[in-house]
């Protein structure tokens, strides 16, 4: 699938074997949090904040971790919008009871209790593959959705059946709610995201994420050679719960404000499906680059028309959309089945021995 | 090379896409974003809702040039009724001086409602949203005129009482739902149930089952109801009338909610349908003044959306009208009120709560007859709103009944308790004081 790139000579182990091996990619990386962490807080408006950096990150963070179910482990889950609610709603009885605690702390708290659940859904996993696999998370993804709707206990009995989320302080700054500031909102979710992707690549680069390669690539072949089937299948899905888990809490905490069971409808599990594969199977780049792809180009394609001075009504701009997105998922597809991150790949290999590749 | 070239294209796409930025409004007119669904699972009834809105302020600006001399701006924002869309279009919109957010669906209400006084801009979430936002003390920028969920219930429950031998002793079925929406009610159905003697048994309809309900209307089958209310939405009301039929159940007993009665329900299932009642709140048809000056000014001209002339007066193009109307109106009284012309959100919000919709007042907006009157004020932003019931003849709809007030002194305790349970975690909400 993805091999580390080379090409840059090495003189010891160590920068042999750092996690960006190439120098213009840590240049880019330092870049891309620079950006990250400092232009944007001060530069972007409301909306760019709350439209569409938070609805990124959170959504590259799900993404990340049905990739490492689907793309390091080989294990296909159409659950992940469930998984996600498990987090949040877990986030949201967490702070109805314990409201002293850092919301933070219960943020990535409930990303254990859906990483409990993922496991049980993960058990048939031993036993089935490919599209039977597909079949029970999907009944996951059902089963879940019933109980949130089914279970008023889930949301403290509110007649509207929704979950609305209380305002919470951390170090003195109000972070969820409407009266927190978006940028203290994107300034969380930033730090959870970078620190999460930064555990998440360590993860796969070490002994656990080569078990789950192993399976991936052949799972008899891997028993064979020792590893465990059931601990690698499920951790994976403990760990691809457990970050699906923390982005639905964050995403009614730090996003939505309120949510409805239909936030973690089966679409949801689609829209991360694809944005896993578009993106690249097994990439924690490509996670990032389908998410930007799904979340972010519809946004800049619906403000289109009106930046060039043209009149669409927004129902044609939305069919539009649906039409050019569609077309360049397909597009991206056949030009590259591993999807954007290796596209980047391949542009970035190109670029740092152009003009001269031979030379 | 081919491969470059190929991804080129694709980068250059997203590259120019990525250049894109959003223009300012101009400063001297009344905007207002139109949250509209016309693509999606519901665009049947958000399609003329969308229309209905546009075309009553289209009308006005050509009419008379807008409100107070200022053109009125209506921009539609697509959220194909998903909840996420919902609040993209609002953080892209609130920006440019929007006036009123009109959610036109109760997961997008719920998140704009805690953002509506931080953001000092009213929610008018015209019969739908959450019920207890009525206590104006404990929601002082949100807005449920002319009623809310529960006031219709009240309604309807005092139309069954006023037929035959009232409703002491009945069964009442109550299909709905499986939702928010369909589940607000039963609090007040269950204290009612009580207090007028009733049987209530509930029929949950979850969103998955709306066109496959034959399971639950045998078990309506099987129970025998006096009559039944159904709180549904979308595909769930043609179903569910269909099934009504098919199990004989007389449909001059089956009620559907103000959501559960419009053209576009019933036109599939014809004359069959014939006698199914539903709630509604805006008058059906276009014999009303203004209607007919929305047909001159803008349909005829052919500056509406709509797909043709007949679709005018459907009953939910009516709701979106009148949804525009009380916006209008609520301008008027925000302009009255600041001496200004253009006016921010917390002015129509004043506005909003000044608003006084009279007979009088509607007679000369040209709506006699078309609603009940409505008189807000600081404590109560519901309206006193009143309901009446119209009934399916095969072709159109007909009112059949005058209007029935609410059972306020019954509701009212219960919004409070609600308002209050709402507010109780949020230690930090914002409330206001009512001489």
């Amino acid at each position: 699938m993805f091999y580390r790139e080379t090409g840059q000579f090495k003189t010891t182990y160590e920068a042999d074997s750092a996690v960006f091996p190439i120098l213009q990619d840590r240049i880019g990386i330092a870049a891309m949090l620079v950006f990250m962490f400092v232009v944007v807080p001060l530069f972007a408006n409301d909306f760019v904040i709350n439209a569409i950096m938070i609805p990124f990150l959170i959504f590259a963070l799900a993404a990340i971790g049905l990739n490492i179910l689907t793309g390091y482990t080989g294990q296909i889950s159409l659950g992940t919008g469930a998984f996600m609610g498990v987090g949040a709603y877990a986030c949201y009885k967490l702070t109805s009871i314990f409201p002293d605690v850092s919301i933070i702390v219960m943020v990535l708290t409930s990303g254990f209790f859906s990483a409990l659940v993922g496991v049980i859904f993960g058990l048939p996993s031993l036993r089935i593959k490919g599209f039977y696999l597909v079949v029970t998370t999907l009944a996951a993804q059902f089963f879940l959705e019933w109980a949130f709707i089914r279970i008023p206990w889930l949301y403290n009995y509110n007649d509207s059946g929704a979950i609305e989320v209380p305002a919470r302080s951390s170090f003195g700054v109000i972070i969820t709610g409407a009266s927190a500031t978006p940028t203290a909102r994107y300034m969380v979710v930033l730090c959870i995201v970078v620190a999460m992707t930064w555990i998440a690549s360590n993860l796969i680069r070490g002994r656990i994420g080569r078990s789950w390669m192993m399976i991936r690539d052949m799972d008899i072949a891997a028993e064979l050679m020792g590893v465990r089937p059931l601990y690698a299948k499920l951790s994976a899905f403990a760990v691809s719960s457990f970050y699906a888990g923390v982005a639905g809490a964050m995403m009614v905490f730090f996003w939505l404000g309120a949510a409805e069971v239909e936030s973690f409808n089966s679409d949801n599990s689609f829209l991360i499906l694809f944005m896993v594969i578009l993106g690249g199977l097994g990439s924690i780049m490509g996670a990032y680059m389908g998410a930007a792809f799904i979340w972010i180009l519809p946004i800049l394609l619906r403000a289109a028309p009106e930046f060039f001075g043209i009149d669409v009504g927004a129902d044609t701009m939305e069919h539009i959309n649906f039409m050019i997105i569609g077309a360049l998922i397909i597009f991206f597809l056949i030009v590259e089945p591993h999807g954007l991150a290796k596209l980047w790949q391949i542009a970035k290999e190109k670029l740092r021995t152009w003009p001269f590749p031979y030379a | 090379m081919k491969k470059l070239l190929a991804m080129g294209v694709g980068l250059a796409t997203l590259a120019g896409a990525a250049t894109v930025s959003v223009p300012a409004m101009a400063e001297d007119s009344l905007y207002l974003p139109s949250l509209s669904y016309r693509t999606g699972a519901y665009a049947g009834g958000g399609i003329p809702i969308a229309n209905g809105y546009a075309d009553y302020f289209a009308m006005l600006n050509a009419r008379d040039g807008g409100i107070g001399g200022v053109k009125v701006v209506v921009e539609e924002c697509e959220t194909g009724y998903k909840a996420a869309k919902g609040v993209e279009c609002y953080e892209s919109t609130k920006g440019k001086g929007a006036l009123v957010y009109n959610p036109y669906s109760t997961g997008i209400t719920l998140q704009l409602i805690p953002k509506a006084p931080v953001d000092k801009i009213p929610v008018l979430s015209m019969g739908y949203g959450l019920s207890a936002v009525g206590v104006g003390e404990k929601f002082p920028w949100t807005f449920n005129y002319p009623a809310g969920y529960w006031s219709q219930m009240s309604s309807i429950l005092k139309y069954i009482d006023s037929q035959g031998d009232g409703i002491k002793g009945k069964k009442i079925g109550y299909i709905y739902l499986d939702v928010g929406y369909g589940k607000e009610p039963i609090p007040l159905l269950e204290t009612l149930s009580k207090s007028m003697g009733f049987t209530l048994l509930k029929y949950p309809v979850a969103g998955k089952e709306m066109q496959t309900q034959s399971s639950h209307w045998l078990k309506v089958r099987k129970d025998r109801p006096d009559w039944m209310v159904m709180w549904g939405w979308g595909a769930m009301n043609s179903t569910a009338i269909k099934e009504a039929i098919k199990i004989r159940f007389p449909l001059n007993k089956f009620i559907g909610n103000w959501w559960s009665g419009a053209h576009a329900d019933l036109r599939p299932i014809g004359a069959a349908g014939k006698g199914y009642l539903s709630a509604n709140f805006s008058g059906v048809g276009t014999s009303f003044p203004a209607l007919q000056d929305v047909i001159k000014y803008v349909v005829d001209k052919g500056d509406s959306k709509v797909k043709s002339k007949d679709l005018v007066g459907d009953v939910l193009y009516n709701r979106g009208l009148f949804n525009a109307v009380i916006v209008a109106e609520a301008i008027r009284a925000a302009q009255k009120l600041t001496g200004k012309k253009v006016i921010t959100g917390a002015d129509m919000r004043d506005g909003l709560e000044a608003f006084d919709l009279s007979t009088a007042r509607l007679k000369e907006l040209g709506l006699e007859g078309f609603t009940a009157p409505i008189k807000a004020s600081c404590a109560d932003h519901e309206g006193g709103g009143s309901i009446f019931l119209q009934q399916w003849n095969g072709s159109d709809w007909k009112k059949v009944s005058d209007q029935i007030a609410p059972m306020t002194d019954l509701v009212k305790p219960l919004l409070k308790a609600a308002a209050d349970k709402y507010t109780a975690d949020k230690p930090d909400w914002k409330t206001q004081t009512c001489k």
